[in-house]
């Protein structure tokens, strides 16, 4: 499939910093696509850009195969993760307002509107003033006007953060109710639990530049370590004698004759050499592989990067 | 274009709802009014009736005395002692006593007895009346006729005119002249720093409740600049259109039913006083007086008409327009560069340098119109609203008019454009106090 949003070598500079440096990537349409980051490293910039609130120095995003032009802002929504509303407005007036900034017919935006209010059970806030409404009650407000136009590609800049669980559920449920409809969405965010619970793809940006992209699940296996946990029952001693050839102990716990350890297998062994190993010795209570979760891998790609950089500067 | 209309609908709408709308334009001609009512009204309340038992010594003064609305003579013939038991009991609250030889005293003093000290206003019309009396008598003294003074002092009345260059003649009169040119240009600036300060807010407004980029999403910055510009525009223009009518209403109203009676009554009054000092040099006096003010006020109307009022109006809404549209767009870009109105002094400051500037300058453009100080500002773009309109009626050439209006156009042009790149880069950045030199690193942002 013809990806929905190519960003080709862009580059953005501000006066004094780097925003961003030959940053590529690739959104195919209908998958939930993760824009991971700390905070400063870019993300917001790039939005910006797919959002033509800003340009590119150099390089071009294509949208649906077409150079990015104005005609395109109304098949994006954006929630920007600065976001607010007119405070002395009445919610109506104002949900109206931006859905025909965004080029819906009065007539249609209101029969949309109203169908939103309903589903999320906010029809008695219509009159009300934006003031009047506490922050988690206005994100609902921004999040049914991103989203009211039926964008094809959604752009949500921390979609969560303001909101209270239960209404991150809900938001949650929404965007991939979206998908299933056809959108497409970019996600972005520094909270990982969320990305593993919701992306597809991702792509990792730290200072200006992109370190990482791809699926999360190939992502996760390319950084998989070998290593298990396993619970038992039974002698220490002896487990640690019949594998110990063939496994680093990495963390050990007893709790009388119930042991939990944790172990990377060595060389090309298999978890069924562990279990073997283990099974003649103890009754197994658990076992189950580790893997590195999105927040390790983030952290651990930032930090290789820059030890990396310190040592090209070194041999430099 | 459908986007921008969107805006200047919110912009105004969102503005003319508001209660402070309708206070202000309630309250605008109220205070107009006020201005102009109170005074004459509070004239004509405060004097306070005066009874004045005169005792004259020297026969002088009998029955010669004018009364005026307020000041009543009685002339009396009893002593100081028993006059001034009458200042107790009333009716009379002031007692004159004038000595027995005042035609041949270098300078009269007369002797104002009161309980409750006189305003200035009635002294000064005491001591006049006596005054104008005694200057009488010693021209008759003198056997010198009166009517050949009366004859001899005529008022001198400069009429200036101007000829046209196809050679007809023109009456002008540079007073008014001078007073309409600042008239405009104090509308001009109050609407420029009312409504350019209101653009300003209204930048900051979106900027502090972040949904400034969920906007610049759907429309170009620009576009919502612009937009904000001209709806406020609309709303100024909205305001002094009402403004314009609730004075002229409450104006009518005022003057048709509070001071009906007491026009009525002055009237009334002055013949009264003609009448009675029909032979009297004081009253030729007055009456001369009379003739003349109210001729002032004919020629003032005649200068009106003078005045190319079409061409006037016409530049007036011009400059009005383009130097609140060439303003507003500063105050957006300040707007845009700041986080909070706490923070828009120091970049306020120069922009309404130029303004205030203005002032100072067309002062001396009222005396010297067409200095060469008086060429420059009223060309100037910053300038030339305020120091054209002071200039305008004094007949500027056509020429010095067109660069002047071209050259407000491309000024206007030009800073929009400079605010936009500004405002373009300055509302999306938050919580960071920006500098003139990071401000000037906008400027060269790629859009």
């Amino acid at each position: 499939m013809n990806p929905i949003l190519e960003v080709k070598n862009i580059n953005k500079q501000y006066a004094n910093h780097i925003a961003l440096k030959d940053v590529s990537l690739i959104v195919e349409p209908q998958k939930i696509f993760g824009l991971l980051g700390p905070n400063g490293a870019g993300k917001t910039s790039l939005i910006r850009i797919i959002n033509q609130i800003t340009g590119p120095d150099s390089g071009e995003v294509l949208f649906n195969g077409e150079r990015l032009s104005p005609k395109h802002v109304d098949f994006i929504g954006y929630l920007p993760e600065e976001r607010g509303l007119y405070k002395k407005m009445s919610v109506g007036e104002q949900v109206m307002y931006l859905a025909q900034l965004k080029g819906l017919k009065k007539h249609d935006a209101k029969a949309k509107l109203k169908e939103w209010f309903k589903k999320f059970e906010i029809e008695s806030w219509w009159d009300k003033k934006i003031e009047e409404l506490s922050k988690g009650m206005q994100q609902k407000i921004q999040f049914i006007v991103t989203v009211l136009h039926e964008p094809k590609l959604l752009i949500l800049d921390e979609p969560f953060s303001g909101f209270d669980p239960i209404n991150a559920q809900l938001i949650k449920k929404e965007i991939l109710e979206l998908r299933e409809k056809g959108a497409t969405i970019i996600f972005s965010t520094h909270n990982m639990g969320s990305v593993e619970e919701l992306c597809d793809n991702i792509a990792l940006i730290n200072k200006a530049e992109k370190l990482l992209d791809g699926s999360v699940k190939e992502i996760r296996k390319n950084y998989q370590s070998n290593t298990y946990h396993i619970t038992f029952k039974g002698n220490l001693i002896g487990f640690t004698n019949a594998v110990w050839a063939g496994a680093e102990f990495l963390d050990k716990k007893s709790d009388g004759d119930v042991h939990s350890v944790t172990v990377k297998m060595l060389r090309q062994n298999k978890p069924n050499d562990l279990l073997e190993a283990v099974l003649s010795n103890a009754e197994i209570l658990s076992f189950n592989e580790i893997v590195p979760s999105m927040n390790d891998i983030f952290i651990s790609v930032v930090e290789n990067k820059q030890t990396a950089n310190t040592q090209s500067s070194f041999t430099e | 274009m459908n986007k921008l209309f969107l805006i200047i609908q919110r912009e105004y709408f969102s503005r003319v709802k508001k209660k402070s709308f309708l206070l202000m334009t309630i309250l605008g001609p109220l205070l107009m009014a006020g201005v102009m009512v109170v005074p004459v009204w509070l004239a004509m309340r405060d004097k306070t009736d005066h009874q004045i038992l005169v005792l004259d010594h020297s026969g002088l003064f009998i029955n010669k005395l004018p009364d005026s609305k307020q000041i009543k003579f009685t002339y009396g013939v009893e002593s100081l002692q028993s006059a001034k038991a009458k200042l107790k009991d009333g009716p009379f609250d002031l007692i004159m006593e004038i000595g027995c030889n005042p035609l041949n005293d270098k300078k009269t003093t007369p002797l104002l007895y009161y309980k409750k000290q006189p305003g200035v206003s009635a002294e000064q019309y005491i001591s006049n009346s006596i005054e104008n009396i005694l200057f009488d008598y010693r021209l008759q003294g003198d056997s010198i006729d009166l009517s050949k003074i009366d004859n001899a002092r005529r008022p001198v009345e400069m009429l200036t005119i101007k000829v046209t260059e196809d050679g007809k003649d023109e009456k002008t009169n540079t007073g008014t002249n001078m007073l309409v040119g600042f008239i405009c240009a104090i509308i001009i600036y109050f609407m420029i720093f009312l409504y350019g300060s209101q653009v300003m807010r209204g930048v900051i407004e979106e900027k502090t409740n972040r949904i400034v980029e969920v906007i610049v999403s759907s429309v170009k910055p620009f576009q919502l600049m612009l937009g904000k510009i001209v709806g406020i525009a609309l709303v100024g223009l909205t305001q002094f259109i009402l403004w314009i009518l609730l004075t002229v209403l409450i104006n009518f109203a005022v003057t048709s039913i509070i001071f009906k009676n007491q026009i009525a009554d002055t009237a009334k009054q002055n013949a009264q006083v003609e009448k009675v000092m029909k032979n009297d040099l004081s009253a030729g006096v007055n009456k001369m007086e009379k003739v003349h003010s109210s001729n002032e006020v004919i020629e003032l109307l005649n200068d009106f008409n003078n005045i190319n009022i079409t061409k006037l109006l016409l530049c007036f809404a011009f400059y009005f327009l383009f130097g609140y549209l060439l303003y507003a767009a500063l105050f957006a870009g300040i707007g845009s560069a700041v986080d909070s109105e706490a923070d828009t002094q120091q970049f306020i400051l120069p922009v309404t340098i130029p303004l205030i500037a203005s002032f100072i300058i067309a002062q001396s453009v009222a005396t010297d119109p067409d200095s060469s100080m008086a060429q420059f500002f009223s060309i100037f773009p910053l300038t030339s609203p305020i120091v054209m309109m002071v200039r305008l009626p004094f007949d500027v050439p056509a020429w010095e008019l067109i660069l002047s209006m071209v050259s407000l156009v491309v000024g206007f042009l030009f800073f929009t454009w400079l605010a936009g790149k500004i405002y373009r880069t300055g509302i999306l950045m938050y919580g960071k106090k920006a500098s003139w030199k990071e401000i000037g690193k906008w400027l060269f942002y790629k859009a």
